[in-house]
C-alpha cells in the first residue's frame, strides 16, 4: 500500500515572459521547484492562498500542462514523455474533477452520456447494454439514481452535478483522481455529503486522491498528508495530523491561526495579519515569504530556504528556533443535552428510527411569543 | 404593529429593525421571505446564516428597498430605524430614512464598481458626497482605508481601474468604500466569501474594530459558520425564507434547537475529529413553488412528523434565543433506535 504513485521532481512552470505582439508580458512564476510524492491509497491534500500556483500544479501533475521544467513520474512512468496508447492510459488512470459543478459539465449533454462517454472512449468494444448498466452503477456508487440519466445538468443542484463529475471521474476506472477545490463552490450540508462520498470512495476502490483546498476543516477532515503552498513553492510538508499538530513554518502557524474557533467564542485568539500576498511576477527574493514573515532575519533576504524531501520537510531557516504558538481552536465541549442532541442527529439520519414520545406536560407550558422580536 | 412584549429585554439603542417581513415575486405562488424579524442594536453584529437561495440577500435587499419594484409584492414588513418606522408594505423605501446612515457592500463586486473610473475616484467620490470636506482629506481616507482592508501598496492601487485588480481585491475595495464615512449601520452580503484566509480575518478584525470604536451595527449575511463564529454577536438562522432559530451565538452554537441548525452544525468538518464521517442534512432545499407548507424544512428533516404539516412559531427556549420546531429539544421529543 505505500508504494509512490506520483512523484514530481523540481516542477517549474512560468507563463508569459515572451515578447508577444501585445507587447512584453510579464513573467508569472506560477509553480517554481516543486517536488512531491504521493503514495499509493492516501489522499494528499495541496493547500495556500489564491493565486499560490495549486490549480497549476494539478494540470502540471496530470499533464494538462507542459511544464517549464522538470518532471512528472506516475506509477515510475515519466509523464511528459508518453504518446500514443501510453497516453491513454494514462488519462485513464488520472481523472480531474473540477471546482465548477455549473460550468465543467457540458450542458446539452445527458448526464448518462456525460458519465458513458469516458467509457465509449476508454472501453470502446463495451455493448451499449453494457455501458447503461455501467451508467447506472457509477450513478447509484455516487448517490444519484440510474433514472436520473436521461436528465441534463442544468435539472441538478450544485451537490449533484458534483456528484455527476465524480461518477465522470470514476467512470474509466481510475487509480488517482485530482480535485481542484471540488468542494469549494458547495453550501456546508452538501459539501458534507460530497465529502462523505469521496471518503468512502478512496476507501472502498482504494482511489489515490489529490485534493486541493482552501478551506483548512476540510482539509484536516479529508487527507492523510499535505502540502502548503506559498507563491509557487512548497513551504511545508508532512502528515495532516503533525502539521496541524505542530507547524514548524511561519507561513502554516499564520495559516492554522486563522480558523475561526467554531463555538461562537469572541476570539481572543486574534491572527497574525499577514498584508497581501507579493505578485507572482516579481517574487521576493530569498525567502518568498520573507516580506510577509514576523520572524524574518537578514539570511531570509539573500537565501532561499530548501524543503529538501519530497515528503517532509519544512522550507524555512529558523524554523528549528521558532516558538509555536497556534493552538487550534478546539470547540469546547457540549453539555450533555446537546451532546444527545447532536447524537439523536446523527442516529436519524443514518437511518435510526424515529419514535416520537407522549407529549410532557412541560411541552405543553412551553411559552409561545406572540412577537418574536 | 408595535413591539410590546419584549421591549423590556431590548432596550432602546435598537439600530435597526424590521418585523414581520413578508415578500415574494411576481407569478410565484408562495412567499420567498415568509414573516422575517430581525434586530441589530448598537455594536452589535447579526449574522444572517442559511443555505444559498434561503431569501437572504432578498431580505437584505428589501431593508435596502433595492428590489425591483414592479416585479416585487411586499405584503407585510415595518422597518425602523433608530426609532423611526416605515411600513414596507407598497412602498419604495426613501433614500433619506437609509441616508449616510447604512452603507451596503454587495455579494457581487464586480457589478457595482464603475469600470470606467480609478478605485481612488470612486472612493474619494464616496468620502466627498457623504461627509464633504476637502479632495486632499477624501484622498488621506480612501488611503488609509485601503490600508486598512489589507491592500499593499495603495497609492499605486488609487489610480488603478477595477478590471486591474484579483477577485479579492475587488471585494475588499467595495469594503473600504462602504466603511470609509462610518456608517452607523453597515449591511454587508457575503462579503469575504471570495477571500483567502488570512484576509478574511483582516476584514472580520476591521468590522469588529469599527463596531467597538463607532458603535456600528452590521447585519452580516453569509453560509460559512465560522464567519459567524468569528464575528457573530446574535444570530438569525434562516431556512426557506423563514427564520427557524435566532438568538446570541453563543447560546445557538452550545445549544443548537432546531434539527436544521443542528444539522448545519454537524455537516462541519472538526478539526478534533478528523476522519469522523460527517453527520449531513440529507437531500437539497426545495424551490420556493416546491416549499411544502407547515415547517418548510420538514422534506428534509429526519424527525417530521405529522404534526410538522402546521407551521411552528418561534417559541422561546430562553427570553433571548427562540425556535421554530415542534419538537424541540429534540431529547425530550424523541427517541432513535438505531
Ligand atoms: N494560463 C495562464 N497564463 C498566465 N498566468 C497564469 C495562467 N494560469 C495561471 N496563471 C497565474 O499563475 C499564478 C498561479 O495561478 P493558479 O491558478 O495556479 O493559482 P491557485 O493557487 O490555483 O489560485 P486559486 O486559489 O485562486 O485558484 C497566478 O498568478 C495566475 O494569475
Ligand atoms: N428578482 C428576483 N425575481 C425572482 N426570484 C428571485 C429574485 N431574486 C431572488 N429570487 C429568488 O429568491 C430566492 C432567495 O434568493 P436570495 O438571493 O435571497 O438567496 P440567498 O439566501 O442570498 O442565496 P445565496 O447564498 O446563494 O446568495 C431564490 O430562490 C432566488 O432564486
Ligand atoms: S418542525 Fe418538524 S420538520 Fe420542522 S424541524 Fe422541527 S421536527 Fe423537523
Ligand atoms: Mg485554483
Ligand atoms: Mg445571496
Amino acid at each position: 500500500m505505500s508504494d509512490v504513485i506520483l512523484e514530481a521532481t523540481s516542477l517549474v512552470k512560468h507563463f508569459g515572459g515572451s515578447d508577444s505582439w501585445f507587447g512584453k508580458t510579464p513573467k508569472v512564476q506560477a509553480v517554481d521547484g516543486v517536488s512531491l510524492r504521493v503514495r499509493r491509497g492516501e489522499t494528499f491534500a495541496i493547500v495556500g492562498e489564491s493565486g499560490c500556483g495549486k490549480s497549476t500544479l494539478a494540470r502540471l501533475l496530470m499533464r494538462l500542462l507542459e511544464p517549464t521544467s522538470g518532471a512528472v513520474m506516475f506509477e515510475g512512468k515519466e509523464v511528459s514523455s508518453v504518446s500514443g496508447d501510453a497516453l491513454k492510459t494514462l488519462r485513464r488512470d488520472m481523472q480531474f474533477i473540477f471546482q465548477d459543478p455549473f460550468s465543467s459539465l457540458n450542458p446539452r449533454m445527458s448526464v448518462g452520456k456525460l458519465v458513458g462517454e469516458p467509457l465509449e472512449v476508454h472501453a470502446p468494444d463495451m455493448s451499449a447494454q453494457h455501458r447503461r448498466d455501467k451508467v447506472a452503477e457509477l450513478l447509484r456508487k455516487v448517490g444519484l439514481r440510474p433514472e436520473h440519466a436521461g436528465r441534463y445538468p442544468h435539472e441538478f443542484s450544485g451537490g449533484q452535478r458534483q456528484r455527476i463529475g465524480i461518477a465522470r471521474a470514476l467512470a474509466s476506472g481510475p487509480k488517482l483522481i485530482i480535485g481542484d477545490e471540488p468542494v469549494s463552490a458547495l453550501d456546508v450540508s452538501v459539501q458534507a455529503q460530497v465529502i462523505n462520498l469521496m471518503g468512502d470512495l478512496s476507501r472502498d476502490l482504494g482511489l489515490t486522491l489529490v485534493i486541493i483546498a482552501h478551506d483548512l476543516g476540510v482539509i484536516r477532515h479529508m487527507s492523510d498528508r499535505v502540502a502548503v503552498m506559498y507563491l509557487g513553492r512548497i513551504v511545508e510538508m508532512g502528515r495532516t495530523e503533525e502539521v496541524f499538530a505542530n507547524p514548524r513554518h511561519p507561513y502554516t502557524q499564520a495559516l492554522l491561526a486563522s480558523i475561526p474557533s467554531m463555538d461562537g467564542s469572541d476570539a481572543a485568539r486574534r491572527p497574525v495579519v499577514l498584508g497581501e500576498m507579493p505578485s507572482p511576477s516579481n517574487p521576493p527574493s530569498g525567502c518568498r515569504f520573507h516580506t510577509r514573515c514576523p520572524h524574518a532575519q537578514g539570511r531570509c533576504k539573500e537565501e532561499s530556504p530548501t524543503l529538501g524531501s519530497y515528503e517532509d520537510g519544512v522550507a524555512c531557516h529558523f524554523w528549528e528556533t521558532l516558538a509555536i504558538d497556534t493552538p487550534l481552536p478546539i470547540p469546547s465541549p457540549r453539555s450533555d443535552a446537546t451532546q444527545a442532541r447532536f447524537a439523536l442527529y446523527r442516529a436519524a439520519t443514518e437511518g435510526g428510527t424515529v419514535t416520537h414520545k407522549k407529549p410532557q406536560p412541560e411541552t405543553a407550558t412551553k411559552q409561545h411569543r406572540e412577537d418574536h422580536l | 404593529m408595535i413591539t410590546k412584549a419584549h421591549s423590556s429585554e431590548y432596550p432602546a439603542d435598537t439600530l435597526l429593525s424590521v418585523e414581520n417581513l413578508t415578500l415574494r415575486f411576481r407569478g410565484q405562488s408562495n412567499d420567498v421571505v415568509d414573516d422575517v424579524s430581525l434586530r441589530v442594536r448598537r455594536g452589535e453584529v447579526l449574522c444572517v446564516v442559511g443555505e444559498s437561495g434561503c431569501g437572504k440577500s432578498v431580505t437584505a435587499m428589501a431593508l435596502m428597498g433595492l428590489l425591483p419594484v414592479g416585479s416585487t409584492r411586499i405584503s407585510s414588513g415595518l422597518l425602523k430605524i433608530e426609532g423611526e418606522s416605515l411600513c414596507l408594505v407598497d412602498t419604495v423605501v426613501p433614500a433619506t430614512l437609509r441616508g449616510n446612515r447604512i452603507a451596503m457592500i454587495f455579494q457581487e463586486p464586480m457589478t457595482s464598481l464603475n469600470p470606467s473610473f480609478t478605485i481612488g475616484n470612486q472612493i474619494a467620490e464616496a468620502v466627498l458626497q457623504h461627509r464633504g470636506g476637502s479632495k486632499a482629506a477624501a484622498r488621506e481616507r480612501s488611503l488609509e482605508m485601503l490600508a486598512r482592508v489589507g491592500i499593499a501598496s495603495p497609492e499605486k492601487r488609487l489610480s488603478e481601474y477595477p478590471h486591474q485588480l484579483s477577485g479579492g481585491m475587488r471585494q475588499r475595495v467595495m469594503i473600504a468604500m462602504a466603511l470609509a464615512n462610518d456608517p452607523q449601520i453597515l449591511i454587508a452580503d457575503e462579503p469575504t466569501t471570495a477571500l483567502d484566509v488570512t484576509i478574511q480575518a483582516q476584514i472580520l478584525n476591521l468590522i469588529r474594530d469599527l463596531r467597538d470604536e463607532t458603535g456600528m451595527g452590521t447585519i452580516m449575511i453569509t453560509h460559512d459558520l465560522g464567519v459567524v463564529a468569528e464575528i457573530a454577536d446574535t444570530v438569525a438562522v434562516m431556512y426557506g425564507g423563514q427564520v427557524v432559530e435566532q438568538g446570541p451565538a453563543a447560546d445557538i452554537f452550545a445549544d443548537p434547537q432546531h434539527p436544521y441548525t443542528i444539522g448545519l452544525m454537524s455537516s462541519m468538518p472538526r478539526l478534533d475529529r478528523p476522519g469522523e464521517r460527517l453527520s449531513i442534512v440529507p437531500g437539497t432545499v426545495p424551490t420556493v413553488a416546491a416549499m411544502p407548507k407547515g415547517c418548510r424544512f420538514r422534506t428534509r428533516c429526519a424527525f417530521a412528523n405529522e404534526i410538522c404539516g402546521t407551521r411552528p412559531s418561534l417559541c422561546d427556549v430562553t427570553p433571548l434565543h427562540s425556535v421554530a420546531c415542534h419538537h424541540a429539544p429534540l431529547e425530550a421529543h424523541i427517541e432513535v433506535a438505531v
